[in-house]
């Protein structure tokens, strides 16, 4: 699976109360989400994002509190991939349950800039910068989580669990 | 090669004999907890597997705290999903507001007796890794795990390795388990442990109340790890064996402890006698300073609670500190017990006569405020001293708001004096 879009660039520490104020967590729907993605830090990112468009960040993307709404709000609002250094645990884990598709990769995340058009392939875990003519190969996903998304997510794969 | 305390409960809750760093297991669990926010989108998640029953409903745990007594119609929207699936599965660990057993999830399921040594809990909640100060395993995780433990009772894991947090010496008067773990914090940093266990040894142990413990693992998660844990002893018995008789006396839990051999990722000495009152300035629990080099900075508010430091020792420091004195004219001191049983001590033993007499807020127990829900929401420019956990951009209201957190005596001594302050300046002053 490859994704291509513009990039949105963030620093270290971006934490799950600038992603969704805890103020907006009176609903849990992906449509009333995404519209305050991101607002506490970038106020002009729900009105510039287009589909597939991805979001790169330095280390520990998504610290803080264990809110789901967070990944559900960054894939709502069309990004297709988010890149970082490296992710907090628990933001980790969910964008895993939740199907929001992420990378690590210190060097892409150093490298590319905010507005720069970056191409990703899962499969191999390569990333390629289309502005600068740059390629990264990201972490490759260990094979648990392989797992998990071949299944389908977490829901799909505990209902087959159960089957059992 | 051995094994730290978390692997090896890890291993035994999984049926296996050896757990070592980088394992991938699926564990049982004792316990599986959720809260307003997080639990009504794991019920969606829950019905969508098909399941007609929760796996256990004595050891599914749903709490209302975070919105509660309701904000506004969403969020009573919210509890009301709750309420209505906690009745319907018959959940013995659900509390309605005002009732003795109710309080902030991280205060009450230690203190009800509820999590014990051993245990294997996760939760819809960061600060879930605040039951490892009694020897368990606790994590947070989001809605979607949990919904699927509360169908299976058992989840995955990644075994973590673990740095080696050695306690030497006694903490000075006033400093509690939260000028500690602030401490650590600004010592190793936001992912300083990032997935790993911060497991906690050596002599000063000892020293160190179980409400410190509580405090100290409470806050783990903000330095990115997985889990803190502590071994468990004198104090940890006294204390399961009063919050609940029944269990301890029939021996239902299990202590354990690291092998002489066990492999660290690194170990951290900390001198108990040289952590000072220390606060976290803005925007990020790593960016400590010592109190007492943070004085020029005024305040607007003041918040005393949380799942952090709203236990009854807590309060009860409040107490001492504050009885006889009065809050700053310029400050707002909204005091929050942390549990029905907190607040209960606290009006039987005069405290709240005490905090009402010095010009304070007297909230029921909620996360409120720590979260920027409600109780106490800052506006543009307003600057607040909170024992909350966290001081991210526009944590408690505006994004041009400031939180600076401390534990207990700095944020009592801060409320009278208008500043940030120590206690030792009250004792110095006029006041």
């Amino acid at each position: 699976m490859k994704v291509e879009g513009k990039v949105f660039k963030y620093g270290d520490n971006v934490d799950t109360d600038v992603i969704i104020p805890a103020r907006h967590l009176t609903s849990a729907d992906p449509e009333h989400l995404k519209m305050h993605c991101m607002e506490d830090i970038d106020k002009e990112f729900v009105s510039k994002v287009s589909e597939g468009d991805i979001m790169v960040a330095g280390k520990n993307f998504g610290c803080g509190s264990s809110r789901e709404h967070a990944p559900v709000a960054i894939k709502a609002s069309g990004i297709s991939l988010v890149i970082a250094s490296d992710f907090a645990r628990i933001f980790y884990r969910n964008a895993i349950n939740v199907g929001l598709a992420i990378l690590e990769c210190p060097e892409a995340s150093r490298d590319i800039k905010d507005g720069d058009v970056v191409e990703a392939d899962f499969d191999t875990g390569v990333i390629l910068n289309k502005t600068t003519g740059r390629s990264y190969t990201a972490t490759p996903f260990p094979d648990f989580i392989k797992n998990i998304i071949t299944s389908g997510g977490l829901v799909e794969y505990t209902k087959n669990e159960l089957k059992d | 090669m051995g094994m730290t305390m978390s692997q090896k409960l890890l291993a035994d809750h999984a049926g296996l004999s050896k757990a070592h760093a980088g394992d991938l297991i699926e564990a049982n669990l004792d316990y599986c907890l959720g809260n307003d926010v997080t639990t009504p989108p794991a019920i969606s998640v829950f019905k969508k597997l098909g399941v007609s029953e929760v796996f256990d409903k004595d050891k599914v745990l749903m709490i209302q705290d975070h919105f509660t007594p309701n904000k506004d119609i969403k969020s009573a929207e919210l509890n009301k999903t709750m309420r209505c699936f906690a009745r319907e599965n018959k959940i013995s660990h659900y509390y309605e507001l005002g009732r003795k057993e109710m309080g902030i999830e991280h205060v009450i399921i230690p203190d009800n007796g509820i999590a014990f040594p051993g245990d294997l809990i996760i939760g819809a909640d960061s600060h879930t890794c605040t039951y490892g100060a009694l020897g368990a395993f606790s994590t947070g995780v989001g809605s979607t795990d949990l919904a699927c433990a509360m169908a299976r009772g058992k989840t995955w894991f990644k075994v973590p390795e673990a740095i080696r947090v050695e306690l030497i010496n006694e903490p000075s008067t006033y400093v509690t388990g939260k000028d500690i773990i602030l401490h650590i914090i600004g010592l190793i940093g936001v992912d300083g442990a990032l997935y790993r266990s911060l497991e906690f040894t050596g002599e000063g142990v000892k020293s160190l109340s179980m409400d410190s413990r509580l405090t100290i693992c409470n806050m783990a998660i903000e330095c990115g790890a997985k889990n803190g844990m502590f071994p468990v002893d004198d104090i940890t018995l006294d204390y399961i064996s009063k919050t609940n008789p029944a269990r301890f006396n029939e021996g239902r839990y299990k202590v354990y402890e690291a092998d002489e051999d066990a492999e660290y990722c690194m170990t951290l000495t900390i001198d108990l006698a040289k952590v000072p009152l220390t606060v976290a300035l803005p925007h990020l629990p790593s960016n400590t300073k010592n109190a007492a080099d943070a004085k020029d900075l005024k305040i607007d508010q003041v918040v005393i609670g949380s799942c952090t430091n709203g236990r009854s020792s807590d309060i009860k420091m409040a107490y001492e500190i504050l009885k006889g004195r009065k809050i700053h004219p310029d400050v707002r001191c909204i005091i929050i017990p942390g549990s029905q049983k907190v607040y209960r001590e606290a009006l039987d033993k005069g405290y709240l006569a005490a905090f009402d007499d010095a010009g304070c807020v007297i909230s029921t127990p909620t996360c409120g405020p720590c979260l920027g829900g409600h109780m106490g929401v800052l506006a543009k420019g307003e600057r607040c001293v909170a024992t909350t956990n966290r001081n991210f951009v526009g944590r408690m209201g505006d994004t041009e708001s400031e939180v600076i957190l401390s534990g207990v005596p700095v944020a009592c001594a801060s409320a009278v004096m208008g500043r940030v302050a120590t206690p030792f300046d009250l004792e110095g002053g006029s006041l």
